[in-house]
């Protein structure tokens, strides 16, 4: 294959082809709504059926306490700054104190619950969220970024369960879910 | 956030634990990168085959990891160590900063997969770090 450029030579038909299909899928997208407004494109989420199986999947199979207990202890080890939301936590003094807080451990399993919502509804993650991004907007006053830090250290988790059967596919539909969710989640901040 | 030595001997002995698979975590994170970031694809677009496990992508892991390797025989002053690769990314390959957390962070996916007891919190830190302040030196001749 020829480095990509401008011209329409061997690559370039290539890339044009690829936007082409792209753009015909984005069309037959927002053309299945059953709507005649081929201008309005859709904003729900496309998911596929292998995406969607694997979510199921891997929260069917899921150990809530330990996952979620082990996501959270990783991200405040790993990303220290996030336990400025955690200050009734009691001893967040190093890794081994983080890890034996019972606290962590209950809001770890709190926090995976929630994304329950998320996987029941994959449909509309956004309406689903709503209330919720409010909460960590108004009320925890939570950085989005964070959820980014501790979406990461989640995938992280998952993967050293699963092993091998994380494959790349299983990581790209597993981290589009979170991305999708944190999308949410960030929805309602202003 | 600079190197304690505290994170250049966890560092240091973490790799003493996974030397032998070096290679395979280097080849298993490029590919993966290239599916679950597409948009890395195209520095790559000289590649006939970009799927993961195929012998271009294992090739290059292998001359990416060994690169790291080196970097952290060198771990005490990285700056010195990547002087040359900075020059080349700067200069001739120009990949775009951004892609250098993205490969971090698959490479540290992949360390979780292969060594589950091994990658504690701490040691995952430590190696958080060190992949951070690798890309930092990197990109040092950037601009």
């Amino acid at each position: 294959m020829r480095r990509s450029s401008n011209q329409m030579g061997p690559g370039g038909v290539g890339l044009w082809v690829f936007k082409l299909q792209t753009g015909i899928l984005i069309l037959q997208g927002s053309s299945s709504s059953g709507h005649a407004e081929t201008s309005k494109v859709s904003n729900m989420v496309e998911w596929t059926e292998f995406e969607r199986a694997t979510i199921q999947d891997i929260f069917s199979k899921m150990d809530y306490e330990s996952v979620g207990h082990n996501a959270l202890t990783r991200c405040l080890v790993v990303y220290p700054w996030t336990q400025r939301y955690f200050g009734n936590f009691g001893n967040l003094y190093n890794a081994a104190a983080i890890m034996g807080n019972p606290l962590v451990a209950a809001h770890g399993t709190v926090v995976l619950h929630g994304l329950d919502k998320a996987v029941k509804n994959m449909d509309n993650i956004k309406a689903t969220y709503a209330e919720l991004s409010v909460l960590h907007s108004e009320k925890l006053h939570v950085d989005p970024d964070n959820f980014r830090l501790l979406a990461d250290c989640l995938t992280i988790v998952v993967a050293a369960r699963l092993g091998s059967g994380f494959t790349p596919d299983v990581q790209a539909a597993f981290q589009k879910f979170l991305a999708v969710v944190i999308s949410a989640l960030t929805k309602q901040y202003h | 956030m600079s190197l304690t030595a505290k994170d250049m001997s966890v560092v240091k002995a973490l790799w003493g634990k996974i030397s032998s698979k070096v290679d395979e975590i280097g080849a298993e994170a490029l590919g993966r990168m290239l599916v679950v970031y597409p948009q890395t694809k195209t520095y790559f677009s000289h590649w006939s085959d970009l799927s993961p496990g195929s012998a271009q992508v294992k090739k290059h892991g292998k001359t990416i990891m060994g690169a790291v390797s080196d970097a952290v025989s060198k771990i005490d002053d990285l700056p010195a160590a990547l002087s040359q690769l900075s020059e080349l990314h700067a200069y001739k390959l120009r990949v775009d900063p951004a892609n250098f957390k993205i490969l971090a962070h698959n490479i540290i996916v992949v360390t979780a997969m292969l060594f589950p007891a091994d990658f504690t919190p701490e040691v995952h830190v430590s190696l958080d770090k060190f992949l951070q302040n690798l890309a930092w030196c990197l990109a040092e001749k950037y601009r």
